[in-house]
């Protein structure tokens, strides 16, 4: 195995385009890792992008928060700007694995090793969030859930990688939330997951809203029938029944070790439901 | 292809020549000696590998030795100043926090980087911030109560 | 000196103090050796290849493409590891399991090893290896193994010790029965009979270090082993037997160990490292992964257990009866025996009967787990137990005291009690500050007993007095959770010297006589008693030294407190002699003082637990939290009542994981899902409360100092406990332990609709 740590996301890109064999990136490698000592791959070349310092970086800007694709999950948590304006996004990065993998894992990450289960996606999806892709015929953007097509699997091209995340600038009373099922309190893969974001208007009427479903199906999946069955409401019993209804409706889970389809499909209602009273909460409805 | 390595552990400088796989929990362990760092999974689930890598609590199972170059490791072995123990370790001692004593190294540097963040941190911050070390023994009874009174400690309280 | 075992009371300057533990500072600095940490010269890397298959016939194993591979110094078959138990059935199963023979019979059984320079060499050898299976129908289910035409794990397994000799084989092992009285008299008495079908999932001690070894054998017939092991005796033992070995020319030491709870009390890839070392004339060095110790050590067994209890409405226990189907494996063992034995233990019962089934099926060979069988036994019986006092409308814990065993009862496995614990636990645990707590939203309080046995066994230990006066005491019994401390504090009391006088040593093979294995809670109390008369036969010596000095008879010399004391007014004017004085004038009264002691310590005491708990159930999704938890448990005497709180509190955590989450998940091709800590879900430090314990002192008559064994009880009421909670809470009887998630959800959603209905 050769091991390459570039400085520009330049060098990154041509260091993966001109790689024979297996060539990944490497951002925390807490999933990388993993599959290496598992047996279940054996890279020939691996591309550390830690060492590119625009990668590092949380940048605020007039459109929003651009997340260089080697920030560690930590620091996410630590940046105060952020949390203010995307609490659900934050808490769903903090919910990976431990102190310990968050000192090194990344959303980007999270989001190309594309498991269904993964807890920062469902949020960064219902945030619209988009992902910046280069790669050797230059740049282009991308809503996040069109990255992951299945498990394990991306639309990313040979040479290309991910450099930054991009959330949008945030509407007045707005929030958002990630709510999570795991047997045990922490340290736990999701069961199913669910991640909601919305605006209200002055008087508490949901404007526009946003729902995702994690573990229920090959990738993470975008409600539309969740979003509407709250949309113009003030999230009252019925509108709540009906954002239940939609989520469970919406599942197309499997029986495995983690999980059953009927618990799946009953949860995930329960958790759209918890999830949408927070962040409507959060946006300042009552 | 060995690579050659040069980087900061427990303050002294050290070098090392490695596999480009090989992780920094066996390059610890194998060819630096301080096999004070244990490997309980190799997988990141149970923490007993921890260190802090430039300042952020890892599993040094999950960390290529390689990138370890120009970094600044601290491991269990640099927790105590010449013959004075650091607090924790002095704490879970009188405590008992420790049973058979092969989760206390990961122990010990999860909780030392949790009261750098926190000094004073609640009982169910100890416990989640706790939460990536597994402990097979003793319930973490007694480790949650030895670092609320090294904390206190620490806090000159 | 005769060696008088039994209990004096009196009042202790040592035992039950708090002293700081002798090896704490080597682990709190990373300097303790355990298993892994150790390397000899040169050593190989040891690797072990690993059948796929839950059931399959090998056909053909080819190391020639193996043994090819530049780096490599030994590959290892079944061949290379012959027959030699001699017709001992238990020894040719542990040898089977070390190294598949004929069959593999698990996902993860072995089939073949290399040792070679490097672990990338190893890795590569491994992928050499070519085994031809012939893949068989398998059978994990311990329900689906014992039906008629269940796939057979071996051909030749006609069931031992039922009513009538079988005629065709099965894969039901052994029966065993105990119990007294007439049960079917019982249950006409009974005004409520209850009867039920438990299920328990098979569950990991878990313990955070992996198995290793190094191991070096020479042409000369001598080896060595460093290992990690509860018993280190045990395992030279095995091994010189599947090697054909002198006992006395292989020395064992045990490393310090990182958790065992009975999964290190068994053989399992030691015996390799040492063929291989033999074959390549190298040491060698295997650690297992995470993922091996999963598939391939003793997990314990998965359970399916019918229980029958009759009660009148006074609350009197008419009757009890229980079959256990215990899956134990591949092999025959006693966990179903074990389960039997345990089940009714904790009530005073005119009519009980319990059978005990050994079933064997695809899932690797079950190991003790501590209090081994008597948690699932525990669940079945306290859950029913719980269920009968609702019925006839009467406090489950007044319903226990009344039915508890008591001194002189006829336990429900044959003995005779003795002084014992279970009803002053229930008394303590009815006068307990938690039962008057208040339960939040969605909480419900559940409390449950719990018994254990406790073992003695071979123990040999030394007490050597240096020339300063400072004590050495040297064991046999691997210490698995500070058990240096206690066994010292025994041996500073009755020397009559401050405990920082004497340091205690675990010993390897070469420097003490047989020792049993640390388990059945058995290290310090057997230890102890050890090291007690070791102490005794020191002070002997040390009366005849200071005779010797002061030129006086011997029987004019007694100990006190540390000192020889001259008796009698005519030697009014001798000052004591410490033992300080007398060790550092050994040289000139008769050479080094010493004390030993060889015995088979019996009468551990059995020992009981209740146990207090309450759980919060989240309603919408059946996540279940333990909220608050108190263990109550009868200790003899606690030597050191720190370590004794800690073994309170980890087992009690253990059952709590066993009882919410633990278990073994296999595919349907027979092969385990979980092989790691992320899906084989222990309980992390934010999924409990602080655990409180209340430990309990009623002597055991049977010890010097009134000890009885502490460590393992405790994880036996934990999962019916939780189960009775829940059910208090919402008014649903789980049946089938681990009580996940979707379990507990499924049986909330079907009390909903029978509740409508
Ligand atoms: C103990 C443990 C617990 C875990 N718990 C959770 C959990 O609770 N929730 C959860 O969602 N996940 C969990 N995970 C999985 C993992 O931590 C996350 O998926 C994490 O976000 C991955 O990020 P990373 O930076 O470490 O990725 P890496 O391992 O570095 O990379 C993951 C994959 O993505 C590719 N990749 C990474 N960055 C880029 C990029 N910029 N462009 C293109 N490709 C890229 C890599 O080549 C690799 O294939 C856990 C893992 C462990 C070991
Ligand atoms: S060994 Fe690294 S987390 Fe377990
Ligand atoms: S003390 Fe043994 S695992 Fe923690």
């Amino acid at each position: 195995m050769q091991y390459a740590a570039p400085e520009t996301t330049k060098a990154a890109v041509s260091l993966l385009a001109k790689a024979k064999g297996s060539a990944y990136v490497l951002a925390g490698g807490s999933d990388l890792l993993v599959r290496m000592k598992g047996g279940f791959i054996e890279p020939d070349l691996v591309v550390d992008i830690k060492r590119i310092k625009a990668m590092r970086e949380v940048k605020k800007t007039a459109s929003g928060f651009t997340i260089g694709a080697a920030v560690p999950c930590a620091e996410l948590g630590e940046n105060k700007a952020l949390l203010k304006a995307w609490p659900g996004v934050v808490e769903a990065a903090n919910l990976i694995g431990s102190k310990q993998v968050q000192g090194r894992c990344t959303m980007s990450g999270n989001l190309c090793n594309a498991s269904p289960a993964a807890d920062s996606v469902p949020a960064l999806v219902a945030a619209g969030a988009k992902a910046v892709i280069q790669g050797p015929k230059g740049k282009r953007a991308v809503p996040v859930e069109q990255v992951p097509i299945g498990p394990g699997k991306t639309s990313l091209k040979k040479g290309e990688l991910v450099e930054s995340l991009v959330l949008p600038a945030r509407k007045p009373r707005s929030g958002d939330a990630y709510l999570r099922f795991i047997p045990r309190s922490e340290m736990d893969i999701a069961v199913v997951s669910a991640a909601v974001n919305l605006s209200l208007d002055a008087k508490g009427v949901i404007t526009d809203a946003r729902v995702s479903l994690g573990a229920v199906a090959p990738t993470v999946l975008l409600v539309a029938a969740a979003a509407r069955a709250i949309i113009g409401t003030k999230l009252d019993a019925a509108a709540l029944d009906k954002l239940g209804a939609a989520a469970s409706a919406a599942c197309r889970p499997i029986d495995d070790k983690r999980g059953t389809i009927e618990f799946r499909t009953k949860v995930a209602a329960v958790l759209a439901q918890r999830a949408a009273k927070i962040a409507y909460q959060r946006a300042g409805g009552k | 292809m060995a690579v050659l390595v040069s980087t900061t552990v427990n303050g002294d400088h050290a070098e090392f020549a490695c596999e480009p796989n090989e992780t920094l929990l066996d390059v610890l362990r194998n060819r630096l000696a301080l096999t004070g760092v244990k490997e309980g999974c190799g997988t990141g689930d149970c923490g007993s590998c921890s260190v802090i890598l430039d300042g952020r609590l890892v599993c040094s199972c999950l960390v290529l030795g390689i990138e370890a170059e120009g970094r600044k490791v601290e491991t269990v072995e640099g927790m105590a100043h010449g013959a004075e123990l650091h607090p924790l370790q002095t704490k879970f001692i009188e405590h008992a926090a420790l049973q058979c004593g092969v989760c206390t190294p990961g122990f010990l540097m999860a909780a030392k980087a949790l009261l750098e963040k926190n000094p004073d941190p609640s009982e169910e911050e100890i416990r989640f911030g706790l939460a990536g070390n597994l402990c097979r023994c003793t319930g973490y009874d007694k480790i949650v109560r030895a670092v609320q009174d090294a904390a206190k400690v620490m806090r000159g309280a | 000196m005769p060696l008088d075992a039994s209990y004096h009371a009196k009042s202790f300057k040592s035992v039950g103090t708090r002293p700081l533990r002798p090896d704490g500072i080597d682990k709190v600095t990373g300097r303790a050796k355990y298993g892994a940490d150790h390397n000899m010269p040169g050593h190989l890397v040891g690797l072990i290849l690993r059948s796929p298959h839950a059931h399959a016939k090998i056909k053909r194993i080819d190391i020639s493409k193996a043994e090819k591979l530049a780096g490599v110094k030994a590959v290892l078959t079944a061949a290379d590891l012959p027959d030699l138990t001699n017709g001992d059935q238990g020894m040719f199963d542990i040898l089977d399991n070390c190294m598949a023979r004929t069959k593999v019979f698990y996902d993860g059984h072995a089939v073949a090893a290399v040792a070679a320079v490097d672990m990338a060499t190893a890795k590569q050898a491994l992928k050499l290896i070519k085994v031809d299976y012939q893949v068989l129908p398998h059978v994990t289910d311990v329900d689906e193994a014992v039906k008629p035409k269940a796939p057979l794990l071996h051909e030749k397994c006609f069931t031992e010790g039922g009513e009538s000799k079988p005629k065709n084989p099965s894969n039901v092992a052994k029966i065993t029965e105990f119990g007294h009285g007439d049960v079917e008299k019982g249950f006409a008495e009974a005004d409520i009979v209850i009867e039920r079908n438990f299920k328990t999932e098979q569950t990991h001690q878990g313990y955070i270090e992996p198995h290793a070894c190094v191991a070096s054998v020479s042409p000369d017939g001598t080896g060595e082993l460093w290992v990690c092991t509860q018993g280190h005796f045990v395992y030279r033992n095995h091994c010189a037997m599947l090697l054909g070995m002198d006992v006395s020319k292989l020395r064992v030491t045990s490393s310090e160990i990182g958790g065992g709870f009975g999964g290190k009390t068994h053989v399992w890839m030691e015996p390799v490292a040492l063929a291989l070392s033999r074959k390549a004339n190298r040491p060698v060095k295997i650690v297992m992964t995470r993922e091996e110790v999963f598939r391939a050590s003793g997990p314990t067994s998965a359970t399916s257990i019918d229980v029958k209890i009759g009660i009148r409405k006074d609350g009197t226990i008419t009757a009890g009866k229980a079959e256990l189907r215990y899956a134990s494996g591949p092999y025959l063992s006693m966990w179903g025996e074990l389960g039997a034995m345990t089940s009714f233990a904790c009530y005073d019962l005119k009519n009980v009967k319990t059978r005990g089934y050994e079933v064997l099926v695809n899932r690797p060979k079950s190991a003790a787990y501590r209090a081994p069988s008597a948690p699932m036994a525990a669940f079945a019986v306290e859950s029913v137990i719980d269920e009968l006092a609702k019925r006839i409308g009467k406090d489950p814990l007044e319903v226990r005291i009344q039915n508890a065993a008591k001194q002189g009862t006829r336990s429900s496995y044959g003995p005779v009690y003795g002084p014992i614990g279970i009803g002053p636990t229930l008394e303590a645990a009815r006068k307990h500050p938690h039962m008057k707590a208040p339960l939040g939203k969605n909480q419900g309080r559940g409390y449950a007993c719990g018994f254990w046995f406790n073992f003695g066994g071979q123990t040999c230990t030394d007490v050597n007095v240096g020339p300063d006066g400072t004590v050495t005491l040297t064991v046999g019994t691997v210490d698995v959770g500070g058990s240096r401390a206690s066994l010292a504090l025994c041996v500073a009391e009755e020397l009559g010297i401050p405990y920082d006088q004497v340091k205690c040593t675990v010993a390897d093979t070469g420097a003490l006589g047989h020792n049993d294995m640390t388990d059945g809670s058995r290290g310090t109390f057997s230890s102890s008693m050890a090291g007690i008369f070791a102490a005794r036969n020191t002070i002997e010596v040390l009366k005849e030294r200071a005779a010797k000095m002061w030129e006086i008879p011997v029987s004019d010399v007694a100990w006190e407190n540390g000192h020889a004391k001259a008796v009698g007014s005519k030697y009014g004017n001798l000052a004591p002699l410490s033992l300080k004085e007398i060790a550092a004038a050994a040289g000139n009264t008769g050479g080094p003082v010493a004390g030993h002691a060889e015995i088979v310590a019996d009468g551990a005491g059995v020992s009981f637990a209740t146990h207090i708990c309450d759980v919060e159930v989240d309603p919408e999704t059946g996540r279940s939290r333990v909220v608050r938890y108190t263990v109550i448990q009868d200790a003899g005497k606690a030597v050191h009542p720190t370590y004794v709180e800690g073994q309170y509190q980890g087992g009690a955590a253990q059952g709590i994981g066993w009882a919410l989450n633990e278990e073994y998940i296999y595919g349907k091709d027979g092969r385990l899902q979980n092989p790691g800590f992320l899906d084989y879900r222990i309980p992390v430090c934010s999924d409990l409360p602080m655990i409180d314990t209340q430990i309990l002192e009623i002597p055991n008559p049977n010890h010097p100092y009134g000890v009885r064994g502490v460590g393992e009880t405790s994880i036996v009421p934990p999962i019916a406990a939780i189960a009775n909670a829940v059910s208090n809470a919402f008014g649903v009887r789980m049946t089938h332990v681990p009580m996940s998630p979707p379990r507990v959800l499924k049986a909330l959603e079907a009390a909903k609709k029978t509740k409508k209905a």
